[in-house]
């Protein structure tokens, strides 16, 4: 037995919220408390790092198993990573401590509760990410409502309660089917451990109803349209590492969920339902982005972004076209990267004029041109700018979306346009044109910890924009494995 | 001549509970005295029933009228193990209200003595006899602050309702005994022949009976305001240990004689676990008193027992023990939290009392967020494997409709532990409380609040003990 990578990952965030939970809570600055939290968390991206080095990208079974007996006779506790999940890992373990170094300008008050809120936020995101047994998937998948709830009821905003009990409310909503669903699944199939799940198959006259008692959870988190108004809600009054940590991982846990779970263990059902995940997403794309277009507060614009970008995820998943898939995946690491950064501008300029509101602002370039510049890079990325990360992953959806379906892609494809609008017209609006207001003047530029996570964001953005090659590589094998199986349930139907 | 071993737990606690009365009577100030006899009453007790009958398959005793198995030792220990803690927890709450007197723990033991004579009873007449046994204590109990006129109050109505369902109960058992003949339960079963209708009603009113104990919908009304006026500790009682003795008979009624009868009572079952689960989540959201809420609550959580139970099988009434004995912890840790709000010898019990605890006391404030996210079934804490076994128990039966519905009402019940939470987490703070709490207050919280939220480690002990009981 190799040494247990995968749960020591998932352990070591809790082992330093531990260790927090015991330091003493002082009031204002607590550097202890944040240096802990960040080198927990630096150490884990280390692991992950390690992790994705060792790698095997020549296969697409799944590799740094663990298994243990847990409850007797019923479930084992089974973790393991193929390509598609690994790179979730990574994502989960490098935007955490970025979200660390943040909270010194966004969180005031508790600030030890605060770290440690997010360190088992994290542990959980990773145990989602790497559980290959369904109800362990289901435990970490629910227990994040948890650490998260608290984080937008204790930190948020002025309507945070309301915020809050919708998140929660809607999210725990969504998830009790998927809970009935695998508990039938194991009495159908005898056990819910993924892979033996993924070579039984699962009967095809139970597979339409527990593929949507699956989407119903999946739906709410994606959040796909019309489930999707606790997003915004959400991400206003979360503070920024909370808005963060929902925007760049928690909704990917709904698209990896739907790859791994609703096309690996329900092929014939995803083929019938594809039409209406195609028009639920059209709708999305379509729809939200002209929300978007409408918005006053920036949070709340990036929010409804978020659905639509989503929106082009769902769809790219449900090509079931090797293009699409891959694209699916790139645009939601993409997305982990573009939305944390854009959170994190908005927050940015919060911190310094306390107001969200678009019209507030105007006219910044000059006064905080750092910020101006690396803000009009995220824009450009959300947009989907070749040469940017948020480029590849839309540019290969919509071509696996034209394989598939061509009226669908050519509704997409004016998403792309809108986004290119309400982004452009967003920055235009807060960076450029007349100061609206002698209060701006006194804005100062990134301070080092601000500069020093844009640029963290900022490079990979760049990097795998020019050059994605690494991690199609990881992810390649297991999607054709995937689309292989899927083809193979379907011939055999 | 039959075993005596066996029952020496009953016959060692009868026996104390007459010798405490007359120390009592004769020795002045001894309160504190037989309080702690009557503690180690309970530890000896509990040692006996692990001694003696935890590895005996299934004797019965005295002409088959009592019967020794897995399950009656299992709820045997946990009935003794509630009333030994809640007995710790009273002391300090009685001496603020100066109601620390000989008769409560005296009472307390003489309610659990009735209430392992109901586990063991395998004959309508020896569970009756210790139903009204433990009704009779409860009654007083309830009545014990009498000094305030809501505990006067509680007491007088649990004594009328309780009163006519025991008729009720009892006009069941004569019915059964008129068509079978007997009221052992095993004679029953072999007399049994289904297509007697005066069996389907007795069935009936002894299962109304049960449920008014249970205090499952409809049979609820009772509950809130006799919790809400009993002393707080013996609220904690009430929702704990009588409902484990009454589960226990309900298993043993409907899966020992009446098994083949399962079409008749099996919609009956359903009925109150569905009722019970959807109004005890919805009535509990417009509650201001955090005990009315317990009420409200612990009448939905009896929805989710008897859920388990409605499934007429062995993994069912698993589920349904796994479920209650893990709710019994979780009552202990909530209501230990409850009984820590006392400033300046007053208790509070509203919910608006709790605002913004956690600024001055996040020790606790931690265990109640522990406890009531377990409450509301959030993984991965306890109580969400309690839901889990009892709904996989469901669905193995196909019923999907019990269980579709019993996980949509632990939304809704999500809704009302958040606006606690919220209270506790998000409110402004208010006066601090006093922290000068008994050793037993504490490590009730310390040790329940650990097993709840440790519980995911080692998920299969808990399950490994119950799954011994096999009725069927």
């Amino acid at each position: 037995m190799n040494f247990p990578i995968l749960s020591s990952l998932i352990l070591l965030p809790i082992v330093g919220a531990l260790f927090l939970f015991f330091t003493k809570d002082k009031d204002g600055n607590n550097l202890t408390a944040k240096y802990v939290a960040l080198f927990t968390t630096i150490v884990n991206f280390l692991i992950s790092i390690y992790l994705w080095i060792s790698f095997d990208q020549t296969t697409s079974s799944f590799q740094f198993v663990e298994e243990r007996i847990w409850i007797k006779d019923f479930i084992n506790y089974k973790v393991g990573v193929d390509g598609i999940s690994i790179l979730f890992i990574l994502l989960t373990t490098f935007i955490t401590p970025l979200c660390i170094v943040s909270v010194n300008n966004s969180v005031k008050n508790r600030l030890r509760d605060f770290l440690i809120a997010i360190l088992i936020m994290e542990s959980f995101m990773i145990g989602v990410f790497c559980a290959l047994d369904l109800v362990v998937f289901y435990l970490f998948f629910e227990a994040g409502l948890i650490p998260m709830f608290l984080i937008i009821g204790i930190w948020g905003g002025p309507k945070r309660v309301y915020s809050a009990f919708k998140f929660f409310l809607y999210t725990l909503l969504g998830s009790v089917l998927m809970l009935v669903a695998i508990i039938s699944i194991y009495w159908i199939s005898g056990t819910t451990d993924v892979i033996a799940l993924y070579e039984l198959g699962i009967d095809a006259k139970y597979q339409n109803l527990l593929w949507l008692a699956f989407f119903s959870s999946f739906a709410v988190k994606t959040p796909m349209w019309p489930v999707h108004t606790w997003l915004p809600d959400a991400h206003v009054e979360a503070p920024t590492a909370g808005s963060v940590l929902l925007a760049a991982i928690l909704l990917k846990m709904a698209g990896y969920g739907f790859i791994r779970f609703s096309l690996g263990l329900f092929p014939l059902a995803s083929e019938v339902f594809t039409p209406l995940v195609y028009t639920l997403s059209v709708i999305a794309i379509i729809f939200t982005s002209f929300i978007a277009l409408m918005q006053e507060d920036m949070k709340k614009l990036i929010a409804y972004s978020s659905v639509a970008h989503m929106g082009f995820v769902t769809l790219g998943i449900f090509t079931l076209q090797q293009q699409g898939i891959e694209g699916s995946i790139i645009q939601m690491l993409s997305h982990g990267l573009v939305s944390a950064a854009l959170f994190l501008c908005v927050g940015v300029v919060y911190d310094r004029m306390h107001s969200r509101l678009i019209k507030s602002y105007g006219g910044i370039v000059t006064i905080i041109p750092k910020y101006s510049i690396l803000f009009m890079l995220f824009t450009l990325a959300a947009l989907g700018l070749p040469g940017t990360f948020g480029f590849v992953g839309e540019f290969l959806i919509l071509m696996g979306a034209f394989k598939d379906n061509f009226l669908v892609a050519v509704i997409a494809s004016f998403g792309v346009i809108l986004g290119a609008a309400y982004m452009l017209w967003l920055y235009k609006r807060v960076v450029f044109g007349k100061l609206v207001n002698d209060d701006l003047k006194q804005m100062v530029d990134l301070n080092k910890s601000e500069y020093l996570i844009l640029t963290c964001l900022a490079v990979p953005t760049l990097f795998f924009g020019f050059y994605p090659e690494p991690l199609f590589n990881t992810i390649e094998v297991s999607v054709t494995d995937l689309i292989n199986m899927h083809n193979l349930s379907i011939a055999s139907k | 001549m039959d075993n005596l071993n066996l029952v020496l737990p009953e016959i060692f606690v009868s026996l104390s509970v007459m010798f405490l009365l007359i120390l009592g009577v004769f020795k002045k100030e001894s309160s504190q005295l037989t309080f702690n006899l009557s503690l180690i009453t309970f530890l000896i007790a509990i040692i006996f029933v692990i001694n003696e009958t935890f590895s005996v398959n299934r004797i019965t005793l005295f002409n088959d009228s009592v019967v020794i198995d897995h399950m009656a030792s299992l709820m045997k220990i946990i009935t003794l193990i509630g009333g030994f803690l809640v007995l710790g927890i009273s002391s300090n709450y009685l001496k603020t209200f100066k109601i620390f007197k000989i008769e409560y723990p005296i009472l307390i033991l003489s309610s659990v003595l009735g209430m392992m004579i109901m586990i063991s009873s395998n004959d309508l007449m020896v569970f009756y006899m210790g139903l009204e046994l433990q009704s009779l204590a409860l009654y007083v109990l309830a009545t014990f602050n009498r000094d305030q006129l809501k505990s006067s109050e509680a007491g007088l109505k649990y004594f009328v309702l309780s009163a006519l369902s025991s008729g009720l109960l009892l006009y069941g058992c004569s019915l059964i005994y008129g068509f079978s003949g007997s009221t052992n339960f095993d004679v029953i079963t072999n007399q049994l022949t289904s297509n007697e209708y005066a069996l389907t009603f007795g069935i009936v009113f002894i299962l109304v009976g049960l449920a008014f104990k249970i205090s499952a919908v409809p049979f609820h009304m009772w509950a809130p305001d006799v919790y809400e006026g009993s002393p707080t500790t013996v609220t904690l009682f009430f929702t704990m240990v009588p409902k484990i003795a009454a589960l226990t008979v309900f298993i043993r009624f409907l899966y020992v004689p009446f098994l083949n009868l399962i079409d008749q009572w099996q919609m009956i079952i359903v009925f109150l676990s569905i009722a019970s689960m959807i109004f005890g989540a919805i009535a509990a959201i417009g509650q201001t008193n955090i005990k009315r809420l317990v009420a409200y609550s612990s009448i939905g959580h009896i929805g989710y027992t008897l859920a388990g139970l409605a499934t007429g099988s062995n993994d069912g009434i698993q589920s349904s023990i796994t479920y209650i004995c893990i709710y019994v912890v979780m009552n202990l840790a909530l209501f230990s939290c409850l009984l820590m709000l006392k400033r300046n010898d007053q208790y509070y019990e509203d919910i608006d009392d709790l605002s913004g605890l956690s600024k001055n006391h996040p020790m606790l404030s931690l265990s109640l967020l522990i406890i009531l996210f377990s409450l509301a079934g959030i993984p991965p804490l306890a109580g969400f494997f309690a839901k889990f076994y009892v709904f996989k128990a469901v669905i193995e039966q196909s019923m999907y409709f019990l269980a579709i519905v019993g996980l949509l009402s632990t939304v809704i019940a999500a809704f009302y532990y958040l606006r606690i939470i919220k209270i506790i987490y998000f409110d402004k703070e208010k006066e601090k409380y006093d922290s000068d709490h008994g050793i037993w207050l504490k490590f009730s919280i310390t040790f329940s609040t650990i097993l709840i939220l440790l519980y995911f480690i080692f998920p299969s002990q808990l399950i490994e003990v119950v799954s011994r009981i096999v009725i069927i």
